[in-house]
């Protein structure tokens, strides 16, 4: 999928949290990572149009995203979206939370929409977590079950803001798992992350942010081996030296 | 056993209960040498039932329009429009450090004069409304503010419209919140409605006022008054606890 950024700014109240983001490529896994307070979620929410920018461009495939309430709703029933945590509506079951936006934002028939819902809660082996609230399932089954209300409308790319952040390492694995498994069916992901193993295994492209603009961008590959910038080198150097 | 002995604990307190609670009223009485006698309240059974449907009546009345008030001042005071906002603040703050019987005689006797309601029924449903709406707002701005932002948030990300993200978002997180409050006052517009009698609506209280005039037994007719509001009231709380079990699914981790 073809991406560019064009001098995205955006400011909160008159604070600056996006500079002149600027970055254009061609990608099936795009991974954004850099330092908390960068604005990598701010950025995601724009890709998303779930925020309008202050200024600046956004094109996907060629097609620029314009930024009205109107062009956005339909905009964003073909981006799937998945939230750090508290990512389901709370007073629906899992079911219920998959099956809402089919019908009531791509008007499928109820059947159609559970028939659908099922389908994937077999396939991740969500089954059994159907009937129950969000409050009842673990940090772990809720972000898959994010990710197969987002898979289910069938997107033509999936964002996702730190899905694991506030997970345990073994809830994390089901939850790259899934989502390794999706990405190797071409799904088209855009992932913002702190898991460096899954950026630099399952993502081909890398965004470092920092401070509100895109200090180095590439190829994965490129990005964890040789980064080009001081503040790359730094982050990474703080972020992999408690690894083994 | 255990469930055995905790039910027969149960049934000697309530016992326990009312014996100290009618025998603190029954010495009450012997103290000041008052023998009931309810037969009286016989005769004017036909007047407190007009007097109890009229009460009912004006609770339901107020109640639908107290919601609308209570709704949209509940909105105003959002507003970005400032007067609006201030305005809608103003009144929740006048209405709520203000007593009923105050807001009564001044809608009644000054506003409701000034601009023509005559109708005291009308009047009646009306300043209730208003007094109940301003409580009714505070509930509904709590219940709004302690939905979690990212609610609507994630409406918008699976590409709800605006319209439905109220009717299957956020109107059903509210309920869940707000019904035990909402229908306790409920119970207290049923008791409010009785200082309508002031502007001489007929219902239980001002009828009630009729008949102490009339037969002179004060005590007979004010305890049965309390006890006819108490059985609105308290199937009011029953009902509440229904509700609240309909719509309690979310935040009760059990
Ligand atoms: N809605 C908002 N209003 C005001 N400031 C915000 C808002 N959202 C984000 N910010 C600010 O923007 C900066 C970047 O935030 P964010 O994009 O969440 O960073 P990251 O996801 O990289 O940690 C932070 O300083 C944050 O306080
Ligand atoms: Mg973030």
């Amino acid at each position: 999928m073809k991406i560019v950024l064009n001098k995205i700014c955006k400011s909160f109240a008159g604070k600056s949290v996006l500079k002149n983001v600027c970055y254009e490529d061609d990608f099936k896994a795009l991974a954004i990572i850099g330092p908390s307070g960068a604005g990598k979620s701010t950025l995601l929410r724009i890709i998303g149009g779930l925020l309008p920018p202050t200024s600046g461009e956004l094109y996907l495939d060629g097609v620029k995203i314009n930024f009205t309430e109107k062009e956005l709703l339909s905009y964003r029933r073909t981006i799937g979206f998945v939230f750090q945590t508290k990512g389901l509506f709370e007073h629906l079951t899992a079911l219920e939370n998959v099956m809402l936006p089919l019908i009531h934002s791509l008007q499928l028939e109820k059947t159609e929409a559970e028939e659908r819902a099922k389908q994937l809660f077999a396939r991740f082996g969500l089954e059994r977590e159907g009937y129950k609230y969000p409050h009842q399932l673990s940090g772990g089954q809720q972000q898959r079950i994010q990710i197969a209300r987002a898979v289910a409308m069938k997107p033509k790319l999936l964002l996702l803001d730190e899905p694991t952040s506030a997970l345990d390492p073994e809830l994390t694995a089901e939850v790259l798992d899934m989502l390794g498994e999706l990405q190797a069916e071409g799904l088209k992901t855009i992932i913002v992350t702190h898991e460096m193993g899954f950026a630099k295994r399952a993502c081909e492209k890398v965004i470092f942010v920092a401070g509100g603009t895109i200090v180095e961008s590439g190829d994965s590959a490129q990005i964890f081996t040789a980064p080009q910038t001081k503040a790359l080198q730094a982050f990474l150097n703080k972020v992999l030296e408690w690894r083994p | 056993m255990k469930k055995y002995t905790t039910c027969l604990k149960q049934i000697i307190s309530v016992v326990l209960v009312v014996i100290i609670l009618v025998g603190f009223v029954w010495i009450s009485l012997l103290r000041i040498n008052h023998r009931l006698d309810f037969t009286t309240l016989w005769g004017y059974r036909y007047r407190l039932w007009q007097g109890f449907k009229m009460t009912l009546i004006m609770a339901f009345a107020s109640l639908f329009v107290s919601l609308f008030i209570g709704s949209v001042a509940a909105v105003a005071q959002k507003a970005k429009f400032l007067t609006v906002s201030y305005l809608a603040k103003f009144y929740v703050q006048v209405i709520r450090g203000t007593p009923l019987l105050v807001q009564i005689f001044f809608f009644f006797y000054i506003i409701g004069t000034a601009w023509g309601v005559d109708n005291r029924y009308v009047a009646g449903v009306l300043i209730l409304s208003l007094f109940e709406g301003a409580y009714i707002a505070e509930i509904i701005r709590g219940g709004l503010e302690s939905i979690d932002r990212q609610q609507f948030e994630l409406a918008k990300a699976v590409g709800l419209t605006p319209a439905k993200t109220f009717r299957l978002v956020t109107f059903p997180l509210l309920m869940a919140r707000i019904l035990p409050a909402l229908t306790g006052q409920f119970a207290s517009i049923i008791k409010d409605s009785s200082l309508l009698s002031v502007i001489a609506i007929p219902e239980l209280t001002q009828i009630t006022q009729e008949i102490s005039a009339d037969n002179y037994r004060l005590f007979e007719n004010y305890f049965f008054l309390g006890l006819l509001y108490f059985v609105m009231t308290f199937t009011v709380s029953l009902i509440t606890r229904r509700l609240e079990r309909k719509y309690k699914h979310e935040n009760s981790s059990e």
